[in-house]
């Protein structure tokens, strides 16, 4: 157990990957044995990530668990691990997505085996952006969870899948280029990756210059560079276009992987590298931020209304959804230090999470109709609901999550962070209030589309019947909705946690 | 006296070539496990000078010394160092997995197995030298055997003309080379009184001193000899606008012997351009570095944009070979510590996968019978081995984290960073490209349908394909994941041209 | 001045040898013994040059013998090795060609002109110089024109007369200046003559480097070389080829280093000029041959370029590097054209296209063929290559960057037409495609001769200090001698 307690991180990390290696092994027939063993493997770090929820002291400032070993003396980067409050939801969120996204997955028929390999594999690379203190190892997960992704959607995924899936690949590939300049601009600058010693001489910088730039120019350029890598991954308007493309295409519980966590990445780089590092130019360049915010609220919205294709919908949502992430950052970077900041952050940080939540719940949910009708176009449903009432309270349920009703998770968290923006950026916040107003109206055109009006008789009878949702799928969902309702019951127990961490953080 | 294990490394594929060439012509199946335990013999032992070579001593370890032509100050001279330890494991690595994939060559395999051993053993013979004959001396030896194994075994269509176009551009090269280090030597010998071909005597501070008449003109000497020199070898290497040997000859040549083309001799040409061009006349790499720096941007940007183009299967891997191989360029071209470490390091890497490269590509094409992008797909179905080998080489040159490509590309754009913040950008775009093109060939070739005349024909590839891939692959993953197996002993050897570079 | 035996040990050996063999031939009616005939001249040119090689090994210095004529010195104990060595290998292989094995003529012709170039090489004498010419060359006339029923014998023989009638004439007339001019006709008494470069000694050497260019076939004089390698017996052309050229080059490198020394500057230009003409020309016409001999002929044209680079160098190096050179261009064209021979006489063709699919039907002559033709173009492990390294470096130590360069180039031509024949040899498949059915019969005196040849290149071209040894010493008795006037 000592082991296990000092290096659990590592194990966190490496477990899924390992559990990988073990399926390589199992013969590619044996379907059932690589679905379970890929389950319950998954299972064993969200177990970890809860004994290190609960070890985890909010209260201390900096890091914890870290973990630091040699790895590549020559460019001076080491293996650094370690969690804060806010790395630590999101690998909370990781985890719990993971066996929820396997679990889905068991209607995968295809080559299974190397599915179940990419997902584990992809799981990695995800807790490993969350979990790294080194610049280069960041980096080095970044890239990793690309791949997977990019066979899932590119292997897995529907009709167009090719086009998607190259679309995504080289638009993240473009985005992490920047970012790949920027950490080696630091790394020869500063002549270390870690991100806490980075911390520590970061405003020493001043002095020198590099390169024949000046201090500011590196700077400047540095900042661009990561702004432009995460926004493209959050995705920022006018970045997101591949992403509608990507989740249409890629198979359920790839949609519900990039939906609940790969987006999160950019805005955790956000909080983890820009704001830390650039409060000036942050500061400077918040207003244009919280524009782009606001265009991803409403145009996300608006998108979102337009859409015949249900998947699309959701694909839409999650961008305005992100809008409101996005604006939690803008304005915390605009007031860095005040009360409202800390709000807005903390709502920015406690989106992320219920976004995740709630956006795999809906992926999920438009995967459940859409293996049972083989269609997702909107038009061709109505009336579902009485065929398929339980499916039809949980896509309610999720969807008014989604909205973001009182007494859900997503109420929580937009209001704060709309508490947090207003005093701080009043003008794009009343903005980014007529987009929430939009999204009720598409959430409400997606329910009405798929469960009321007049019923489609092609569902109703025959080897078309609609079948309702079953025990496996339910388990899925189940614990989205439980916590879903939990946060928005009582958001204290995780708030508390993201709280101090911000609190502390800036 | 110690175990002579360097020449033992040496002389295995050479002794191996001559028992290879009095071996029986039918006797097909004794001849291919005797190329094969040589090639396991010459693994083994390059693994143990690779892991036995000490961190803490540094410098040239291994040293043996035996005079050759004492008149002239020849000597047979070997010893590795942090850069060549490496080499010599790589060359190990492609030779035994070359020998696995060329098992089933049925014309003339006697003559195929020992002129690839006279191939390997003049590599290993250029990793090991430290006298600057023996040097070319092996160099040489490397060079004549690719002529014969491209156009006999080669692919019908361009195998000749492929073949000759080769050999005449790197003995170009090398005899341009020759004449810079017989003046090397002269030189020496006027400024210190030793006529000796010795490198270790060569790169003393000060030997390389003096000017050079020309026109009128006078010319440091270290400045005057270096392009000769380093571009001689550098065409080995691939580099710009003297590259186009390499694609051409690539493609037209076998299985095994692309392996060893890009994945060793192409190394050959940047290791001697080192060795020779850079820690002989440093003065020189100083003065030049810029030219250099240049067409290695040129090579790393315009290879990937010509790679992107092909159609055909194996041009891509050649393209993206050179492209590669301007890395390599560029980071020596910084002269400084991270730079130079990445190009030690993407020497490795690079040879490494692209090996495994061509081996996937020869086995599609030994299935297929065609190379042409348009014509292929669904591979993965029938040779889902292949396709995986494929992916893992494709993500290692585009430098996907995790894999050795990465922790060598990353260095040397620091290194370059350090020197030029333009190129670096310039050179990033590469990566890109090369995502394009590898997720392109991947695509088109693996997946997709399978076109109906394939059905049926293609065979699943044998064990020993399968532990050569699977050997390659194993490799670059260690590498990628633990840089630190390889990363600290190219240091070393860094240090030691640094530290000439210091002098210059 | 002293009558040493020693000094021409050889000669009188190969000479007693030829007697006997004269005496042998009407003895010998039997055709089967008649064979023994060429293996009596091989074995005993082999016997003579192991009894050389323990007993005829001159000092250091070197000494005159015979009033003047001789200079007992390793210069020509070195070329006397090689001549020895060539002929040796040339009875072997004549003992396979038709018309020519039986026939005791041409070994005893064979020996005389071996007679005639160990002296040539030896000698110290312009009178003497001039008789071991011609000693040389008449025989070679015969022998090239040797098999009368083939017209392209009888033609070779008489083109090499013409030719050689003719350049002869100018060398005599040469010499005959030199002579008049000097008053003496030892090669030191006239060093003393010629101690100050004039116009006139440069006319002088313009003459004898007209005569001797043509026994090293230097551009533009080589017109005779393609078409009499063509046409005579391929063994005679393969001596010719050899150890002719390399007597050639004893000649010049001596006259030129002790008599004209004075005279450097200026004959270094002009063979300099002769070298890159020869190299380019050499190279550049064999690129079109399709015959092997006449690719051959002009290869070996132009290999005579590259062993001038180390006389122009006229260091001790420089000779050295040229007798290295030498050397291993007689073992490795010895080898090439005893390839041809054996092929030659199988397949009845010297197109090049009568290789076809050769390293099948006969794997082993297929290999000691790319030995020879690499060391040609001087790769290594190959002779060729130190050959060529050494005569390079030795011109760049001089300062002859510039007539190296040229070589490198012309080298490089020369690699790809060695190599287009190699792919005949590798890669193309005879008609018929049955190869194996159609194995090249190998006799033994071939065997024996390209065996020793294929093995010599190769440790010519690895082991070569002991032969770089040789050759240093050989350039050092030259140069000691140089430095007694």
């Amino acid at each position: 157990m000592d082991f296990i307690s000092t290096h659990l991180l590592t194990i966190i990390l490496f477990f899924p990957v390992l559990a990988g290696l073990v399926i390589l092994f199992i013969p590619g027939d044996q379907v059932k044995a690589i679905r379970w063993t890929a389950f319950l493997s998954s299972l064993v770090p969200l177990g970890l990530s809860v004994w290190l929820w609960t070890a985890f002291n909010p209260n201390v400032a900096g890091f914890q668990f870290e973990e630091q070993y040699e790895w590549y003396a020559a460019i001076n980067s080491t293996f650094h691990l370690g969690v804060d409050g806010l790395s630590l939801s999101m690998v909370l969120l990781t985890t719990l997505l993971t066996p929820l996204a396997i679990l889905a997955s068991y209607s995968i028929s295809d080559k299974v085996k190397a599915y179940m390999i990419l997902f584990l594999l992809l799981e990695t690379g995800m807790l490993g952006v969350f979990l790294a203190l080194d610049l280069l190892i960041f980096f080095v997960f970044w890239e990793i969870g690309l791949v997977p992704m990019y066979f899932l959607i590119n292997q897995w995924g529907s009709a167009n899948r090719n086009y998607a899936s190259l679309k995504f690949f080289i638009y993240t590939m473009a985005g992490s280029l920047g970012l790949l300049l920027a950490i080696q601009m630091l790394g020869v600058l500063f002549q270390t990756y870690d991100i806490v010693t980075l911390a520590e001489r970061w405003s020493g910088l001043e002095a020198s210059t590099l390169l024949g730039l000046s201090t500011s120019t590196v700077k400047t350029v540095t900042f661009w560079a990561f702004v432009i890598a995460f926004a493209i991954k959050v995705p920022v308007w006018p970045f997101h276009t591949w992403l509608p493309d990507a989740h249409t295409e890629a198979p359920t519980a790839g949609s519900m992987i990039l939906a609940g966590v790969l987006l999160k990445l950019g805005a955790y780089g956000f909080l983890r590298l820009v704001l830390p590092f650039y409060p000036a130019e942050s500061a400077q360049f918040a207003s244009w931020l919280a524009f782009l915010a606001v265009m991803a609220i409403i145009f996300g919205a608006f998108g979102s209304y337009g859409q015949t294709d249900f998947k699309r919908l959701v694909a839409y949502s999650s961008i305005n959804h992100m809008g409101f992430v996005l604006l939690g950052i803008a304005a915390a970077a605009k007031a860095v230090g005040t009360l409202d900041a800390t709000i807005a952050l903390n709502g920015a940080v406690l989106q992320m999470f219920n976004h995740g939540l709630s956006a795999a719940g809906m992926f999920f949910l438009v995967g459940v109709i859409y293996e049972r009708t083989h269609t997702r176009d909107l038009r061709q449903f109505g009336g579902l609901f009485p065929l398929v009432p339980v499916y039809g309270t949980i896509l309610v349920f999720t969807s008014m999550a989604s909205l973001g009703l009182p007494g859900l998770n997503g109420f929580v968290s937009e209001f704060l962070v709309v508490r947090g923006a207003w005093a701080i950026l009043p003008g794009f916040t009343a903005l980014a209030m007529l987009g929430l107003l939009m999204t009720g109206a598409y959430i409400l055109k997606g329910i009405k589309d798929v469960l009321h009006g007049p019923l489609n008789e092609h569902w109703a009878h025959g080897e078309h019947r609609l079948t309702e949702i079953n025990i496996r799928e339910i388990l899925v969902m189940a614990p989205l909705m439980i916590l879903i309702l939990v946060i928005g019951i009582w958001p204290m127990w995780i708030l508390d946690v993201i709280n101090k961490a911000m609190t502390m953080l800036f | 006296m110690q175990f002579p294990i360097l020449s033992v490394i040496v002389f295995t594929p050479l002794v191996a070539a001559l028992i290879i060439f009095l071996m029986k012509g039918e006797r097909k199946d004794e001849i291919r496990v005797t190329a094969l335990a040589a090639s396991v013999f010459a693994l083994i032992l390059s693994v143990w000078v690779y892991f036995a070579y000490d961190q803490s001593a540094a410098g040239y370890q291994f040293i043996e010394k035996v005079d050759w032509l004492p008149v002239l100050g020849i000597s047979y001279h070997v010893g590795v160092d942090g850069i060549s330890a490496p080499l010599v494991l790589l060359t190990g690595l492609v030779m035994f997995t070359g020998v696995l994939i060329s098992w089933g060559i049925d014309d003339r395999p006697r003559e195929f197995f020992a002129f690839l051993f006279l191939l390997a053993g003049g590599v290993f013979g250029v990793f090991v030298a430290l006298d600057l004959f023996m040097l070319f001396f092996f160099y040489e030896i490397a060079v004549f055997p690719m002529y014969l194994l491209i156009a006999i075994w080669g692919w019908k269509q361009t195998r000749e003309y492929a073949a000759m176009k080769l050999t005449l551009y790197l003995f170009l090269g090398s005899v341009f080379a020759l004449v810079g280090a017989l003046a090397m030597y002269w030189q020496v010998g006027q400024n210190t009184g030793v006529y000796t071909f010795d490198m270790l005597q060569m790169e003393k501070a000060g030997a390389m001193a003096g000017m050079v008449e020309i026109f009128g003109l006078a010319i440091p000497f270290q400045v005057f000899w270096f392009l000769p020199v380093f571009l001689g070898f550098a065409i080995l290497g691939g580099i710009f606008p003297f590259h186009n040997w390499s694609p051409d000859g690539h493609v037209a040549a076998p299985t095994a012997v692309s392996m060893f083309h890009a994945g060793v001799l192409m190394k050959l040409g940047a290791f001697a351009a080192l060795r020779v061009g850079i820690m002989l006349l440093p003065e020189g790499a100083v003065y030049w570095k810029y030219l250099i720096l240049g067409l290695a941007l040129v090579n790393v940007v315009y290879g990937a944009f010509i790679a992107m183009i092909q159609t055909d299967f194996k041009y891509i891997i050649g393209f993206s070979s050179v492209s590669h191989m301007g890395l390599v360029m560029l980071g020596f071209a910084t002269l400084n510590r991270e730079g130079m470490v990445g190009a030690g390091l993407q020497m490795f890497s690079h040879g490494v996968m692209t090996a495994l490269f061509f081996a996937a590509v020869g086995m599609v094409y030994d299935r297929a019978h065609t190379r042409q992008l348009p014509e292929l797909g669904g591979m993965v179905k029938a040779l889902p081995w292949v396709a995986i080998s494929f992916i893992i080489g494709g993500l290692v040159s585009m430098g996907m984290p995790g894999l050795s490509g990465f922790v060598a590309e990353f260095p040397i754009f620091m290194g370059v960073w350090k020197d030029q913040w333009l190129v670096a950008v310039i050179a990033s775009i590469s990566i890109v490209i090369t995502a394009g093109y590898v997720l392109i060939a991947v695509r088109r070739v693996f997946f997709g349908d399978m076109p109906a005349q394939f059905e049926g024909h293609i065979t699943p590839i044998s064990v020993l394909d399968k532990i050569a891939l699977g050997t390659l692959c194993l490799v670059m993953f260690a590498l990628g994941m633990f840089p630190g197996l390889m990363a600290p002993l190219v240091e070393l050897g860094v240090q030691n041209v640094l530290r000439l570079l210091g002098g210059a | 001045m002293s009558i040493n035996f020693l000094s021409i040990l050889p000669e009188v050996l190969m000479l007693v040898l030829g007697i006997l063999i004269l005496v042998l031939d009407p003895l010998w009616k039997d055709e089967k013994r008649r064979l023994n005939l060429g293996w009596l001249t091989a074995g005993g040119l082999f016997a003579v040059l192991v009894i050389s090689l323990l007993f005829g090994r001159p000092g250091a210095q070197g000494e005159l013998a015979w009033g003047g004529m001789i200079r007992f010195d390793m210069l020509g104990y070195a070329f006397k090795l090689f001549f020895i060595f060539a002929a040796a290998i040339t009875a072997l292989l004549m003992m396979d060609v038709e018309g020519v094995s039986r026939r005791a003529e041409a070994f005893a012709l064979l020996l005389a002109s071996t007679i005639g170039m160990s002296l040539m090489a030896a000698s110290a004498d312009i009178v003497m110089l001039y008789l071991a010419i011609e000693t040389t060359s008449i025989p070679l006339y015969v022998l090239a024109g040797f098999l009368l029923d083939d017209k392209k014998s009888i033609e070779a023989g008489f083109k090499y007369l013409l030719f050689g009638a003719m350049t002869s004439a100018v060398l005599l007339y040469g010499l005959t200046l030199v002579y008049g001019f000097g008053g003496a006709t030892g090669f030191d008494e006239l060093s003393k003559q010629f101690a100050s470069s004039t116009p006139f000694s440069i006319g002088v050497l313009i003459l004898l480097v007209v005569g001797l260019g043509f026994k090293l076939s230097l551009a533009p004089f080589h017109f005779w070389a393609p078409d009499t390698y063509e046409g005579s017996p391929t063994p005679v052309a393969g001596f010719l080829s050899t150890a002719s050229k390399a007597a050639g080059f004893a000649v010049l490198a001596r006259l030129f280093l002790t008599t004209f020394g004075s005279s450097a500057q200026e004959w270094q230009m002009m063979l300099a000029i002769l070298a890159a003409v020869t190299m380019i020309l050499g190279n550049l016409v064999a690129l079109a041959q399709k015959n092997i001999k006449r690719l051959l002929a002009y290869s070996s044209i132009a290999h005579a370029g590259y062993a001038l680079l180390g006389v122009i160098a006229a260091s001790e190096l420089g000779i050295a590097s040229a007798v290295f050179y030498l050397l291993a261009y007689v073992l490795t064209n010895l080898a090439a054209f005893g390839v041809i021979a054996i092929v030659g006489r199988a397949v009845g063709s010297d197109d090049v296209r009568a290789y076809d699919g050769l390293s099948r039907r006969s794997p082993y002559l297929a290999l000691a063929m790319l030995a020879a033709f690499l060391s040609l173009s001087g790769m290594p492990p190959f002779g060729g290559f130190i050959g060529k390294f050494l005569v390079f470096f030795a011109a760049i130590q001089a300062g002859w960057t510039w007539l190296v360069v040229i070589g490198i180039i012309t080298s490089i031509v020369g690699v790809y037409y060695y190599l287009t024949v190699m792919k005949y040899v590798y890669l193309y498949r005879m008609e018929g495609e049955d190869e194996e059915a159609n194995p090249i019969p190998l006799t033994r005196p071939h065997l024996l001769a390209i065996g020793i040849l294929t093995v010599g290149v190769i440790l010519v071209g690895t082991i070569f200090a002991p032969w770089f040894g040789l050759s240093t010493d050989a350039a050092a008795s030259l140069f000691s001698a140089a430095l007694l006037k």
